[in-house]
């Protein structure tokens, strides 16, 4: 089937409301075209990871835009940028490209987008209605906004997520269709000791085994008793973005298209079940981690996706006070910071030894000192998956208790094993 | 066969146009996996920077690449079109299935003015008959390929827009 524009979707594509929209109208277009879409939806927001600086032709996008008077049409939240506009830690980024990301950052603002620079918009006050469109971008926050929220988006890469944004509209396929919703693919944790799956920890080792497992396919999670709590279905869904193509899933009993496991399987029989062993879970715990046995400890990370102040109340609880040997990298966005300073809270963290990061996290820009055979902690599975690559920094993996034990002694230790 | 050279054999498929752009040609790259291009391709050279990748170390700049499959990383766009800008494109891509989100790369960077490679779709089962042939993709989507490969690099001129 071929696409077909409305009257008003054609006339903006031929520049009607500036070049900056015509331009993005056409951007819109031409993907629905690729994706087999028969025509665009109207979209209630959007959420922008497309800031994130990754070469100079990207921050030339965005200011052609701007010159052609483009301004968002819908509410859009920024994601993490290249740097920490807030001044909280020191990005190790030279000239040019410096100049460039910040070019960049300041072509979204001009764009009408909300200066929010976040991957966790959707604990920064966006939060879109049950079933509405809407178009985001960001693996972790795409996995939320469908799953946990109940809004619909598919996963949008850089520049289609602004161009939505401008043009209000977004190809109709994908997770917009309600049959393409339905999980096929259950995924069973019922055998698990209750132990575990009340720990921090299940929730990103099991949401990096059930990436992997499902791929791109919509799954369910059965034999989970009881709400874990909003942050760890962030963390569910941030680990299973990273390791597999998840744009959606489902909890049966917890997230809103699944109120019973039959629901989410719309009555229909599931196409797999996979069931999680403890075996296979320990081996995902495990997968986290690159550095298995180390002494080392050079840095830890947190706060992928960024911090909570509910996460925040737990480290501080945690640290308790004490002064800490390594560092302890805190990412986070301005709807938290704002807090923290207005608490005093940010002085007593910086004072144990905690760097705040804010506007950008330590995966996706040079914040981390270079250092030859380097260790990072951390208890986030999206960390653990992205720090190796993009930091040089071997990884372990473990609990939050684990990763403040070890940066006050300055070495590696673990007391929760799974 | 050892010691003679092979004979040149003409070969050609006609693939589906994904995105319009120039023709081009090259030395084919047939990947042997399919590759994420953020993280996966370095967007300043053009070499493929998986460690775990099969082909990692070989360059897709000025190549007619084979794409067996896409991991879709939501960046990949953008690797794509700092590639067109940085002039280290690949001369042609041909692709197992269309990858909007990567192909996205091309389409902005025609808004932006700039040329583009041609991007077509072959079944991967038509790959293997092009691998280390000089290759060339014409506008309309026509790939022939002429005797076993013998030149090393060939870069696309940088584009500036």
């Amino acid at each position: 089937m071929s696409l077909t524009l409305t009257a008003e979707e054609q006339a903006v594509a031929a520049g009607q409301s500036g070049q900056g929209a015509a331009m993005a109208m056409r951007i819109v277009a031409e993907s629905a075209k690729l994706l087999g879409a028969p025509r665009l939806l109207p979209i209630a927001s959007a959420h922008i990871d497309g800031a994130l600086y990754h070469g100079d032709s990207g921050t030339l996008f965005a200011e052609r835009l701007v010159e052609g008077g483009a301004q968002v049409a819908v509410r859009s939240t920024l994601n993490v940028g290249a740097l920490d506009l807030m001044g909280c830690s020191r990005v190790r980024l030279d000239e040019p490209a410096r100049g460039m990301a910040r070019r960049m950052m300041e072509a979204y603002r001009k764009l009408g987008c909300e200066q929010s620079w976040t991957c966790a918009p959707y604990q920064a006050g966006h939060r879109p209605a049950f079933g509405t469109d809407v178009a985001w971008g960001e693996s972790n926050a795409v996995v939320f906004c469908n799953s946990v929220l109940g809004a619909r988006t598919n996963r949008y890469g850089d520049f289609l997520d602004i161009a939505c944004a401008i043009a209000g509209r977004a190809p109709d396929y994908g997770l917009h269709l309600q049959e393409n919703r339905r999980a096929t693919l259950v995924f069973d944790v019922s055998a698990l000791p209750a132990a575990f799956l009340a720990s921090e920890i299940a929730w990103p080792v099991l949401g990096s085994l059930y990436g992997r497992e499902v791929g791109n396919a919509v799954g369910v999670v059965a034999g989970v008793t009881g709400h874990p709590g909003e942050d760890a279905l962030k963390a569910f869904g941030a680990a299973a973005a990273s390791s597999g193509a998840v744009g959606l899933f489902h909890i049966a009993g917890v997230t809103p298209e699944a109120p019973t496991l039959d629901e989410a399987l719309r009555g229909e029989r599931p196409e797999a079940v996979i069931r999680v062993t403890g075996e296979m879970a320990a081996r995902a715990q495990a997968s986290l981690s690159t550095a298995a046995a180390s002494d080392r400890l050079d840095a830890v990370a947190i706060g992928s996706p960024h911090l909570s102040l509910a996460e925040f109340d737990t480290l501080e609880r945690l640290i308790a006070g004490r002064r800490l040997a390594a560092p302890i990298y805190a990412c986070t966005g301005r709807h938290a910071l704002a807090e923290l300073d207005r608490a005093g809270r940010r002085k007593t963290l910086e004072a144990s030894g905690v760097t705040i990061v804010a506007d950008t996290c330590v995966v996706v820009t040079p914040i981390l000192p270079e250092k030859a055979g380097a260790v990072l902690m951390t208890n986030s599975g999206k960390f653990a998956h992205y720090a190796p690559g993009n930091t040089g920094y071997a990884v372990l993996y473990g609990s939050l208790r684990d990763c403040v034990e070890s940066a006050v002694l300055g070495r590696p230790i673990f007391t929760e094993l799974a | 066969m050892r010691g003679q050279l092979p004979q040149a054999v003409p070969d050609a498929e006609q693939g589906d146009v994904l995105v319009a752009g120039e023709a081009g040609s090259g030395p084919a790259l047939v990947l042997s996996a399919p590759i994420s291009f953020w993280g996966g391709v370095d967007a300043k050279t053009g070499r493929i920077a998986d460690v775990r990748h099969p082909e990692r170390g070989r360059s897709i700049a000025g190549r007619v690449l084979f794409l067996p499959g896409t991991i879709g990383s939501s960046s990949a766009s953008a690797v794509l079109m700092e590639l067109v800008h940085n002039g280290n494109a690949p001369a042609a891509l041909v692709l197992h299935e269309p990858d909007a989100i990567l192909l996205l790369g091309l389409i902005v960077a025609k808004e932006m003015g700039w040329r583009t490679p041609v991007a077509v779709k072959l079944d991967r089962s038509r790959f293997a008959g092009f691998a280390g042939r000089e290759v060339s993709v014409s506008a309309e989507g026509l790939l022939e390929s002429r005797g076993r490969l013998t030149v090393r690099t060939a870069r696309r001129r940088p584009v500036r827009g």
